[in-house]
């Protein structure tokens, strides 16, 4: 393999939400197209979607509590090298674990209580660069129309995959520059075709006032890091999506990656994957990725569950973190000269038959 | 003019729940509020194509069972993105053991 092949930036296909792919999947029936679901009977179903305030309530005072704690300890320790583990700690768990808060709040599944949810969403938006109304609109796109191409503005896989983007975003190295030059934009008013092709009129003034004060929060802790000729203001606030997001890129990378794109059914185009404890708290149970799109009105602390009921007619969780990567990594090699190749994920006997696939 | 229309039995669907009913190819929502109280609106999403009976119903509030945009049935009226359209309702009325809907 040519090193040139890595450090591909242009795609076979057309990817933009604008372009001929877009068009195809409107005439194809892919867009907004009827999914499959595995069936469950409603009681079960009801009893799966019932919200709850004290799940989330707990798991976010634990989490702004560790913040605060490693936050205070990384401050009083800056200039030692002490200060080194308790800030790599304190990045995972402001950027990675704030990405699966701003899902599931975005979701307003994650509190019973619709503020809750509403309060804990901007916050982790803000923390991840990210607005939070055009989050919101492009996040219900990917559930309308997830992973078909011309249409899902959240593929993060794209063929042949964009290897050194990806790699370079364990480090934030593309994202963070990306989203504040989008987050200027948006402050300039000015939104692109693909974004006003998923964000309503109505909603577009608050993406602009948005942008205004993730600008201003993150230009504070510049000023204020150059006021005091200390990096500790940035390490707070901003930089740990730069040296804490490593652990949403291991684990997000799992949700779609190597699998079919352009297929109504969620068991062939997500990845269900077991993880530990201490990740399934950082990623609220994202790692059920299948069962989430399937259902995505069960919250995140109901997936497990989920997981078990409708596990009969899904393909076999990896059983790991480290089982997932050995199935994608060589997957992502073979599309960078065989664009066409996605993992066919097998459906066990008996399982319901696969819903539309391709084009 | 009324068309009054069966659309289930009072014990289909339960307390706080909601239930589908099809009719010359329309889908329609048929609620039973907390106090027992049923009402029916549009069975589809104003958003995007989603059956609502698929859905979570909270209080008085149905919410879509695929971009959780949240409509109070009462009314119809969107209370949640990305909802923004409301649901059109029609009137209920429970005779005996039926619950009608006026599709007039």
């Amino acid at each position: 393999m040519e090193m040139a092949s890595l450090l591909r930036f242009r795609t076979s296909r057309d990817y933009s939400l604008v372009g001929p792919e877009t068009a195809k999947a409107i005439e194809s029936g892919l867009a907004s197209g009827e999914w499959y679901k595995t069936p469950i009977e409603r009681k079960l179903l009801k009893s799966l979607m019932q919200r709850s305030d004290g799940p989330a309530l707990r798991d976010t005072a634990i989490w702004l509590g560790l913040l605060a704690i490693l936050g205070t300890a990384g401050t009083l320790l800056a200039g030692s090298w002490w200060a080194v583990p308790v800030f790599a700690l304190y990045g995972v768990l402001y950027a990675s674990a704030a990405d699966s808060r701003w899902h599931e709040c975005g979701h307003r599944t994650a509190f019973k209580t619709t503020w809750l949810n509403d309060v804990v969403y901007v916050l982790a938006s803000f923390m991840l660069l990210r607005s939070p109304t055009a989050w919101r609109w492009s996040h219900a796109r990917h559930h309308t129309d997830t992973i078909i191409v011309g249409r899902d503005p959240e593929i993060a896989g794209m063929r042949p995959p964009q290897l050194i983007i990806m790699a370079l975003n364990f480090l934030g190295l593309v994202n963070v520059p990306q989203s504040l030059m989008t987050q200027v934009r948006y402050a300039a008013g000015r939104l692109n075709d693909e974004e006003k092709s998923y964000i309503p009129e109505t909603e577009r003034k608050k993406v602009t006032r948005e942008a205004w004060a993730i600008l201003a929060i993150h230009g504070g802790a510049v000023v204020l890091a150059v006021a005091t000729q200390s990096l500790v203001p940035v390490l707070l606030i901003g930089l740990p999506n730069v040296y804490g997001i490593w652990l949403l890129a291991l684990m997000g990378l799992t949700q779609h990656l190597g699998l079919a794109e352009d297929v109504l059914d969620h068991r062939l185009d997500s990845r269900t994957v077991y993880m530990n404890p201490v990740l399934r708290f950082i990623y609220w149970n994202m790692n059920y990725h299948v069962e989430h799109h399937m259902y995505p009105t069960v919250p995140y602390h109901a997936l497990p569950a989920l997981h078990e009921a409708i596990r009969h007619d899904c393909p076999a969780p990896m059983r790991s973190l480290f089982a997932a990567w050995g199935e994608m990594l060589p997957a992502v090699f073979r599309q960078l000269n065989e664009p066409g190749y996605f993992i066919s994920k097998e459906l066990p006997p008996g399982a319901g038959q696969p819903a539309q696939r391709g084009r | 003019m009324a068309n009054w229309t069966r659309a289930c039995g009072v014990e289909d669907i339960d307390l706080e729940d909601v239930g589908r009913f099809d009719h010359a190819g329309r889908v329609f929502a048929i609620y039973r509020a907390p106090d027992g109280q049923f009402y029916a609106t549009d069975g589809i999403c104003t958003h995007e194509h989603a059956i609502l009976s698929d859905g979570l119903v909270m209080d008085h509030l149905i919410e879509c069972p695929k971009h959780m945009g949240r409509f109070d049935y009462r009314s119809g009226a969107a209370r949640g993105a990305p909802v923004c359209v409301a649901l059109r309702t029609y009137p209920v009325r429970v005779e005996g053991d039926d619950v009608l809907i006026d599709l007039g």
